[in-house]
């Protein structure tokens, strides 16, 4: 079953449990953390988004940030402590083992369920990556609380205190809050490039609290034989584009995804595409832009015979500038662009692009 | 081997429509499908019972008409099929669909010891991707997930070889059954089931399973045993102001060019990206 139930609870019913008083037990659960995803030494950039985020919950709540780095003892655990205070963490817990070193459900599951009991935080947010997904998957059940995947909003409820975390549900045509009212911590994960990326200031102090956990690795089933890195990193670069041109089905047909393919390349741009495109199989999946593809942040992206569900919409309602062509006026995309074209999707592309190289050809010359 | 895979029914989300004066979903007459990804680990349960031999049970928790997307995966290849359906089950979120799933799985298990769990990565109404880690965490088996291929099973030692997707490469993971594995998109395609499944499929009754058939504690499911509440569903609003419209008489080139006149006058900083 979904996240939502498939008949969300009558309004009635939702606004009666939010005066749920917390047990005292539950009171002593407080403080925001964010677990640092750290693979080989290398962080994943949507911790630092997350820490931004978790650092305007906690100031709304009157805690502390908390950030939690699991990995191997190493040189960098240091430099990545320093980085995690300069993005907004308070305290920076160090959970270091061998059998750390690498991700795995089992070691890392056991290890966050224990440093949670220990220390109860209120909150708990992990990137929605493979590792994060994977991760607080297991450790909700552990704990035996709320988890809702993919928010693309935080928010502290004035009346309650509790984190009204809001995604997108039914396949992305409606968004949805939910909330965690009885049980702690409660947990979110949240997509890469959601969140603005918070300014670094490496002016801010925290503490670091080391913890221990003595593992025995050989309680562990599952051993990591490899690591294979991928080869092109085309994949990483459409969410870091600072141009996108993408393609919908109103581009009708297979062949007529080159009409995209030749904008971008004249731009020097990724190329993007909506859910129908991918699942058409007109373009790969890892071009996918929208809640189950990636979330861009371009400063312009241009949306071509899109019509802009909510699929879509959240992937990429964050860019700088949004300017789509839609031969339908009446289309969601225009309600949240921030210029449009109405005309067939066909033909202004190829306008576009040859107008593009011209402009760029008498550039060229003038410089 | 004893494989169970996880399926959901869920509706075919390219199409369903949004009431304008409501803004409730309009779920009538959308089709009902099984949930695509989920397609990609029953695909991979038919091969490792092809290989090895045994049965491949499908399970879902729904409605009763979650029947029809049971018989579907009977169709492909699936031994046989489980239904846990029950009003008590309605609200349920991913806590207590886990809990609900994993008694029916104990319960399989005890028919005949169930060696392999497959679950889709996620589905495509939720998009939670929590089920699977909270069967495996709750039946204590290995968690393999987002799996691009599986590399070697043996039997004998009970080891399995997959290798599995993470952030900027692929893991090659060696485990031991059992273990729940979700397989990721595109790793296989989906067979044409033979004309004996079609037949068996039509045929086989299914087990229709009920809260009382195997949850032991009924405050794990539902709206009671679920910790998230959904305290608003909403249409999101459209921006302050809708999208300036580009208007320019002649055709696709003038607008073309209206638009590109536009963007570097109104982001004069944007035109240097653009034509450098």
């Amino acid at each position: 079953m979904s996240q939502a139930p498939a008949n969300p609870p009558p309004a009635k019913k939702a606004a009666g449990g939010r005066k749920f008083e917390l047990s005292e037990e539950l009171k002593a659960y407080k403080g925001v953390w964010v677990i640092v995803e750290q693979e080989r030494g290398k962080v994943h950039t949507v911790s630092y988004e997350l820490l931004g985020e978790a650092r305007k919950l906690a100031d709304k709540l009157g805690v502390e940030v908390g950030a939690v780095i699991l990995g191997a003892p190493g040189p960098f655990i240091n430099e990545i402590s320093g980085e995690a205070i300069a993005y907004g963490a308070d305290v920076v817990y160090t959970v270091l083992d061998a059998a750390l070193a690498e991700y795995r459900t089992e070691p890392y599951s056991k290890v966050m369920t224990d440093v949670v009991n220990t220390f109860k935080p209120e909150i708990v947010l992990l990137g929605a990556s493979t590792l994060g997904r994977d991760l607080a998957g297991a450790i909700a059940t552990t704990l035996l609380t709320g988890l809702t995947a993919d928010c693309t909003e935080l928010d502290i409820s004035p009346e309650n205190r509790s984190l009204a975390a809001t995604r997108p549900t039914f396949g992305g045509t409606l968004l949805c809050t939910i909330q965690t009212l009885a049980y702690r911590p409660q947990m979110a994960t949240i997509r890469p490039r959601v969140m603005q990326m918070p300014e670094r200031d490496g002016t801010r102090t925290g503490r670091v609290v080391e913890v221990t956990p003595n593992l025995a690795e050989d309680i562990f089933v599952t051993k990591v034989l490899d690591f294979i890195p991928d080869s092109d990193q085309e994949e990483a670069q459409l969410a870091f584009a600072d141009i996108i041109v993408s393609g919908g089905k109103g581009l009708q047909k297979a062949e007529n995804f080159k009409l995209v393919w030749d904008l971008a390349e004249v731009l020097g741009a990724e190329v993007g595409a909506s859910r129908p495109c991918t699942q058409a199989g007109w373009v790969t999946s890892d071009r996918q832009v929208g809640q189950t593809g990636k979330t861009v942040r371009p400063k312009l992206y241009i949306a071509a015979g899109i019509s802009g569900a909510i699929q879509h919409r959240v992937g990429c309602e964050n860019s700088d500038v949004i300017l789509a062509i839609n031969s339908d006026p009446n289309a969601p995309i225009f309600d949240f662009a921030h210029h449009g074209i109405v005309g067939d999707a066909l033909q202004i592309l190829p306008a576009l692009t040859e107008q593009f190289r011209q402009r760029r050809l008498v550039n060229r010359k003038a410089s | 081997m004893h494989i169970v895979v996880c399926i959901k029914q869920v509706p075919d989300s390219a199409q369903i429509r949004i009431h304008p004066v409501t803004n409730t979903i309009m779920r009538q007459g959308v089709p009902a499908i099984i949930n695509p990804y989920d397609l990609f680990s029953l695909e991979e349960a038919l091969r490792l019972k092809d290989r090895f031999g045994g049965r491949v049970t499908v399970l879902t928790m729904g409605p009763p008409m979650a029947e029809a997307s049971l018989r579907k995966a009977m169709s492909f290849g699936a031994t046989d099929a489980v239904l846990l359906t029950d009003r008590k089950f309605a609200g349920s979120d991913t806590l207590a669909t886990s809990y609900a799933l994993t008694s029916a799985i104990r319960k399989l298990h005890e028919e005949e010891p169930v060696d392999l769990v497959f679950c889709g990565k996620q589905t495509i109404d939720g998009d939670t991707a929590q089920v699977g880690p909270g069967i495996a965490t709750r039946m204590n088996m290995q968690q393999l997930t987002y799996v691009a291929k599986i590399e070697d099973v043996n039997l004998d030692s009970r080891e399995i070889t997959v290798q599995r997707r993470s952030e900027g490469g692929v893991q090659v993971l060696k485990s031991r059954l059992p273990a729940m594995i979700t397989m990721l998109e595109g790793s296989n395609s989906m067979r044409f089931g033979t004309m004996d499944d079609m037949f068996r499929a039509a045929r086989t009754p299914l087990k229709l399973w009920n809260k009382d058939t195997c949850v032991d504690d009924e405050a794990k499911v539902g709206l009671k045993g679920s910790p998230t509440v959904v305290s608003k569903v909403f249409v999101p609003k459209p921006r302050a102001e809708k999208a300036k419209m580009i208007e320019a008489e002649g055709g696709a080139s003038a607008q073309a060019a209206a638009a590109i006149d536009m963007l570097f006058t109104t982001y004069p900083k944007l035109a240097n990206d653009l034509v450098r």
